[in-house]
């Protein structure tokens, strides 16, 4: 099936069959290998990209299901000027270790910042609360979201 | 995993996707938000001829339908739980939204995806059975119908849905002037299915607990209400309500052993829950 799709600002045009996942049309046919694949059943937030600019599991979106839509992967964000300070935060508070989760960790990051406002450590934990890091313990992670949730405010 | 091949078709509004379910039978699923149902893809344990797509249907709205807040069968979580005419009219579902999964998964999943997969320990199901809501459905060979949540939930992933009907959207009666309600439950970590959850709703009169509603999920196939708890705590003060009705409850509920939990320890959390739902709505 011929879906048409707006990725990174880009629009691309691909023949995909109904069953692949969003996630790996981009990491298999757009090559786009930064966003990780890891539980395949929602639970782990490896996948988190943004659609229509909000967070979704990439691998419980079907590419058919986003013909028409614009995606922003972290090869998108990190292009991006509204994410330096995202990114200069993870950086600054060693919020990554082996980085498998960091992709996700900053699309759902980046949707709690275009939310607004100053939510409390309790508050950004529950938002980042379906992305699993088996490296940091969370607290430097949450460290990066909520200084830069209070440097914006 | 990856899911197994599947063909795949795109309804352009409700009377097409009825149609489409009209004829391709017991080998076509409804893919709304998908999430359930992609993820039971992958893992292999369903295996669909053809999904029919029906995320560009429309049913994505809240309003006031003359005394009930109706709610599209395509309202996702996250639109619940941000909606104002939700807060104000039905705050348990607020109360509730935020227990749902986790922020990604509340972005597509749907209410009507939801009600319609009616798994065990899920939140809508029994927010829908505490407060009387009425689902309604529809397919092409009969119409519309309209059917309370209490006639609607029959076993393990069960409904009296057939076949060919589809979810057009939910009704729920909106809140009385003395009412409150809440929807607390427990869980190991966050977004986790729960363990226990109950829907709760009563109404405080002088002083005095009135027309307690309570739908538990997680402790047996389907949302459960606990009607002998109900009636214990109806006309009582709050603390004797909850003494009472907590009391009352194991003559409800008859929770399963599982690997995660034996029944005995379950039941006693639903107690605790219960207790303390009871003694928070009506301070």
């Amino acid at each position: 099936m011929k879906i048409s799709i707006s990725v990174n600002g880009e629009h691309v045009a691909v023949d995909v069959a109904p069953r692949m996942h969003l996630i790996d049309m981009l990491r298999d046919r757009l090559d786009l290998t930064g966003s990780h694949v890891g539980c395949e059943h929602g639970v782990c937030g490896a996948c988190t990209i943004l659609l229509d600019g909000v967070a979704v599991r990439g691998c419980l979106v079907l590419a058919v299901q986003a013909d028409g839509c614009a995606v922003l992967t972290v090869e998108g964000m990190a292009q991006d000027a509204r994410f330096d300070d995202l990114r200069a935060a993870f950086v600054a508070h060693n919020a990554l270790q082996c980085g498998y989760c960091t992709p996700g960790m900053l699309a759902v990051a980046a949707e709690l910042l275009d939310a607004g406002g100053t939510p409390d450590r309790e508050a950004i934990r529950a938002h980042m609360s379906g992305n699993y890091c088996r490296c940091t313990g969370y607290q430097a992670i949450i460290d990066a979201v909520e200084t830069v949730m209070k440097a914006r405010a | 995993m990856k899911a197994p091949a599947f063909d795949y078709v795109r309804a352009k509004d409700a009377a097409e996707a009825q149609a489409l379910l009209a004829r391709h039978g017991d080998g076509a699923r409804l893919l709304a938000g998908g999430q359930s149902l992609l993820a039971t893809l992958n893992l292999r344990l369903s295996e669909p001829a053809i999904l029919i797509d029906i995320g560009r249907i429309g049913l994505d709205a809240i309003e006031m339908r003359r005394d009930a807040l109706h709610i599209g069968a395509l309202v996702t979580h996250a639109a619940i739980a941000r909606s104002v005419l939700v807060a104000q009219h039905v705050p348990l579902l607020a109360d509730a939204a935020p227990h749902i999964a986790h922020a990604a998964i509340r972005n597509r999943g749907t209410i009507g995806g939801s009600l319609g997969l009616a798994d065990p320990a899920a939140e809508w199901p029994a927010c829908a059975l505490a407060l009387g809501a009425t689902l309604i459905l529809s397919s092409s060979a009969r119409g519309e119908r309209r059917l309370a949540a209490g006639d609607f939930f029959q076993g393990l992933y069960q409904t009296a849905m057939a076949p060919d009907e589809m979810i057009l959207g939910v009704d729920f009666p909106v809140l009385a002037p003395d009412e409150r309600q809440a929807c607390p439950e427990l869980t190991r970590r966050h977004g986790d299915y729960a363990i226990v959850g109950v829907a709760c709703a009563l109404r405080l009169v002088a002083g005095r607990v009135r027309g307690l509603r309570a739908a538990f999920f997680g402790v047996g196939p389907t949302p459960m209400l606990a009607r002998e708890a109900m009636a214990a705590a109806e006309g009582e003060t709050p603390a004797e309500a909850a003494r009472a009705a907590t009391k009352a409850l194991p003559r409800d509920l008859d929770p399963p052993d599982d690997p995660s939990m034996d029944a005995a320890t379950r039941l006693h959390l639903a107690q605790v829950l219960l207790r303390r739902a009871i003694t928070r709505l009506a301070a």
